[in-house]
């Protein structure tokens, strides 16, 4: 399966989309250049974490425009699979991928952590290989996190099960909802009401070696594989 | 065809938690300044254009905020002047 990894200006997790998906899963990657209009083949395609245009205005709001996000959104209208991490969420959400914004983390501080997850929905394209209700630990790094939707669509997305991953683990039960960067309901990834459009803030990319830490992200990707290829 | 400076406002949506105008409010009120009850800090945009009189101006200004300027899912936004140039 071929994976594209978009690359805007600013980008600066796309190598480590590379290496999760050629070395940790073993299948084949393509970089996509923003300003290309090709997808060149790739069955899903990736938009990753980074500081894209500066974040200029809003975070993800210029990258929006970029030249391949017109086939990125004609992919994901075929129901083809696309992911997004962290500032890859922070773009879907402005190009109306996905409902909601992220703002400003609560703290106004940045985030760099590993943070623990649950899986609120294993029924996904790219949750399918995680069983529902399990904990995971994957790192997050940013300062813009804070989900926010208005009433109506929160109670959409969480009444469709449509909300993947809620981070838990505050200090007195770990699993409580427990949200690093006061998120509502702390959220943390969402999908698409298609299901094939996934926009989450932690980094799975950045958790597929034991040896760093966690490989619980290898997951996102080995259910997309399984799903795709099935 | 005349040119125009359009001045918008953008600012958190009212009922958000806004933690840089909370920040702010707190730092105000240890400087000594007791009275102040609330901030919101926001964006403030400029945008000059050519268009056929001010009314033209600052409707496709509104419509420059509803696609681009501001978010309306987390922003609103007001056009605080149109001055011709």
């Amino acid at each position: 399966m071929k994976f594209g990894i978009v690359t805007f200006p600013a980008s600066n997790c796309d190598y480590d989309a590379y290496h999760a998906v050629v070395d940790a899963l073993g299948e084949e990657a393509v970089y996509l250049w923003h300003k290309d209009h090709d997808l060149r083949g790739s069955d899903v395609i990736i938009l990753p974490g980074g500081f894209s245009y500066g974040d200029y205005l809003r975070v993800g709001a210029i990258a929006r425009f970029s030249p391949i996000m017109r086939e990125v959104v004609a992919h994901a209208e075929r129901g083809a699979p696309v992911m997004g991490f962290c500032n890859g969420f922070q773009i879907m959400c402005e190009a109306g991928l996905l409902p909601g914004a992220l703002l400003r983390n609560a703290s106004l501080r940045f985030v760099c952590e590993p943070v623990r997850l649950r899986v609120e929905n294993a029924d996904t394209p790219f949750t399918n290989r995680y069983a529902r209700g399990q904990l995971i630990t994957i790192p997050i790094a940013h300062g813009d996190g804070r989900y926010t939707a208005d009433a109506e669509t929160l109670a959409r997305i969480e009444g469709e099960g449509r909300v993947v991953f809620r981070y838990v683990g505050g200090p007195g039960d770990a699993d409580e909802w427990w949200s690093p960067n006061g998120s509502m309901n702390a959220i943390a990834g969402i999908v698409s009401a298609a299901g094939n459009v996934l926009g989450m803030m932690p980094h799975p990319e950045r958790a597929v070696d034991d040896l760093l830490g966690s490989s619980d992200g290898i997951g996102v990707f080995e259910s997309i594989l399984s799903r795709v290829a099935a | 065809m005349s040119r125009f400076r359009v001045a918008v406002h953008i600012v958190p949506r009212r009922g958000l938690l806004d933690p840089q105008g909370k920040a702010v409010t707190d730092a105000l009120r240890t400087l000594g300044f007791a009275a102040v009850r609330d901030v919101h800090v926001g964006r403030h945009v400029i945008v000059e254009m050519d268009a056929a009189d001010s009314t033209a101006a600052e409707r496709s200004t509104r419509d420059m905020c509803q696609k681009l300027l501001a978010n309306p899912v987390i922003e609103d936004f007001e056009i605080a002047s149109v001055s011709t140039l």
